[in-house]
């Protein structure tokens, strides 16, 4: 069964279009990447599916339900690229992760020991239980990041959908990251990753999508980095933002670029 | 002491009490999203409820809830449609309010200077217990929707966005935030008034916040310090002859500074403990 499908979305913002004609299928246990420059449309892409971005024209399902009727969003575990920083009220890192469990527990039933439970392993499982009750200031940003995973595995999702997981990421924090995505994929979960580069996630992903332009460039195995950026030592570093626009992005094909 | 052997004395008490404990509590959410001048706002359109109310003999709590409550919906209604002329349209609001609320008071039968002041400043005389019925009940109702709300509240006031995709009704509460919030406003402005109401709000959450590292910390603390501050600068005001709202909100202010600089100062403390202590240290008493 596909968990997500995508027919024919297209997408605008003020007339203007993001996305257009894009269609997607994500089966049951895949791990897939959508990948494609900044500005590409592969962020929109993904808060369209989620419902934050209203879809102009096209169809999307949600474990077979069309998303306009689907209710079941605790199958969904969504982590937003970076956390919201509020107005400075403090929060701990428990009190976060307890966010993730109300689409299961509802809205007035108090947490329940099975809640607690699960907040307490989704942080196991990303390493960071021991700072259950820091304020989620004091963490650095790659263990914030960890902590929103934590909140989405808290729902126990059968779906997790990433917004660029890794972006300013450490390495050790990435690799966290990745053993963590490696066990839910081996419990049956699905996955759904936007990245600009996938890093420490790059073996796990079964298949990619390059979102180029508003429009789908290739689908697929994951493409090798094409050009300069296959270099060893290319740092990935783009301080002009206009040096990646013309032409192909990155993740183009190789085969299209030899052709 | 004979400050509480009058009625009217333990009826403003009372009213100061309720909202101590209720401003705070609603305020964190307002806090952590960022609209800290909402309360502000709303205050000014309570005063056309007011107006209203003095014009039609009726109670002025009551019609200050009903048109301050029309008022925070359409604000709500404003934010979610669009940011960009949000502001503007909040202003347009607000200044209508106040202009309204001053014009209506002027043409009711009672009107003078000293009527219009006590809703903008608060007043501890003029509590009626009716008054007091209506403020009790009504603060109750916003203590236990935040109390007993507050994790999908949290969630909604800390990221929107992921409160959405988790399926909560987002929209529901942000209007159930809207209504609270004035009712909150309308019940405050007898006791610190109209321009007041936001700083029992927002202070004490300010304060709670400089010595906290949790949100349920942070409640609690702010509802502890509303409550304290409301019935010291009750009880100064009264010995002072000062105007209660005025020291209530200087209090909270207090607070607020004391924690502020306690907190600096911890900052910047000598990690001495860190060193092993030299041996021959010798302590003479």
């Amino acid at each position: 069964m596909s968990i997500v499908r995508v027919s024919h979305a297209a997408v605008g913002y003020g007339g203007r279009h993001v996305l257009h004609d894009v269609s997607l299928d994500v089966g049951a246990g895949e791990v897939v990447a959508i990948l494609g420059a900044n500005g590409s449309g592969k962020s929109t892409l993904i808060r369209t599916v989620l419902r934050l971005v209203p879809l102009d024209s096209g169809e999307i399902d949600l474990f077979g339900v069309p998303q306009r009727r689907f209710r079941h969003w605790a199958r969904i575990g969504y982590v937003p690229q970076r956390m919201s920083a509020g107005g400075g009220v403090p929060a701990t890192v428990g009190e976060v992760v307890s966010s993730g469990r109300l689409a299961r527990r509802g809205l007035f039933r108090p947490a329940r020991v099975v809640d607690r439970e699960a907040v307490r392993d989704a942080l196991a499982d990303v390493g960071l239980l021991d700072r259950i009750s820091d304020p989620v200031a004091t963490l650095s940003g790659g263990q914030q990041q960890r902590t929103l995973i934590a909140r989405a595995l808290a729902g126990e999702p059968d779906l997790l959908i990433l917004d660029e997981p890794t972006a300013g990421v450490d390495a050790a924090s990435q690799e966290a990251f990745a053993r963590t995505l490696a066990r839910f994929r081996a419990a049956g979960g699905t996955i759904l990753l936007v990245a600009h580069e996938l890093g420490a996630l790059a073996p796990l992903i079964d298949r990619a999508v390059v979102v180029h332009g508003g429009g789908i460039a290739h689908a697929g195995p994951v493409p090798e980095p094409a050009g300069h950026h296959a270099g060893p030592d290319h740092d990935h570093l783009h301080p002009h933002a206009a040096a990646e626009t013309p032409g192909i992005c990155e993740w183009a094909p190789v085969d299209r670029m030899a052709g | 002491m004979d400050l509480f052997s009058y009625d009217f004395m333990l009826r403003s008490l009372a009213g100061a009490l309720i909202i101590g404990l209720t401003a705070p509590a609603l305020g964190i959410y307002l806090v952590q999203r960022r609209l800290s001048l909402i309360g502000d706002g709303i205050g000014h359109v309570a005063l056309t409820g007011v107006g209203v109310g003095l014009l039609l003999h009726h109670s002025p709590v009551i019609t200050a809830v009903i048109v301050s409550a029309v008022g925070a919906v359409g604000v709500e209604l404003v934010r979610q449609r669009g940011r960009t002329s949000g502001d503007l349209a909040l202003a347009l609001l607000f200044y209508g309010g106040i202009a309204g609320g001053v014009v209506l008071v002027g043409l009711s039968t009672d009107s003078s200077n000293a009527n219009l002041l006590q809703y903008l400043f608060g007043s501890l005389i003029t509590t009626s217990t009716q008054d007091v019925v209506i403020i009790a009940g009504l603060g109750l109702a916003v203590l236990l929707a935040m109390l007993l709300l507050r994790p999908a509240l949290f969630a909604v006031s800390n990221d929107e966005e992921y409160a959405r995709v988790s399926g909560l009704p987002v929209r529901t509460l942000n209007l159930l935030m809207a209504v609270t919030t004035a009712v909150t406003v309308t019940i405050a402005m007898r006791t610190v008034g109209l321009l007041l109401v936001s700083a029992m709000m927002v202070v004490p959450v300010a304060a709670a916040q400089q010595v906290t590292g949790g949100f349920r910390t942070t409640m609690t603390t702010a509802m502890a310090i509303g409550v304290g501050t409301a019935v010291a600068g009750f009880v100064v005001s009264a010995e002072v002859d000062t105007a209660p709202g005025a020291t209530i909100v200087l209090l909270a202010l207090a607070v607020f500074v004391l924690l502020a600089a306690g907190n600096a100062a911890w900052r910047v403390r000598p990690r001495r403990a860190e060193e092993p202590e030299p041996p021959d240290v010798v302590l003479h008493g």
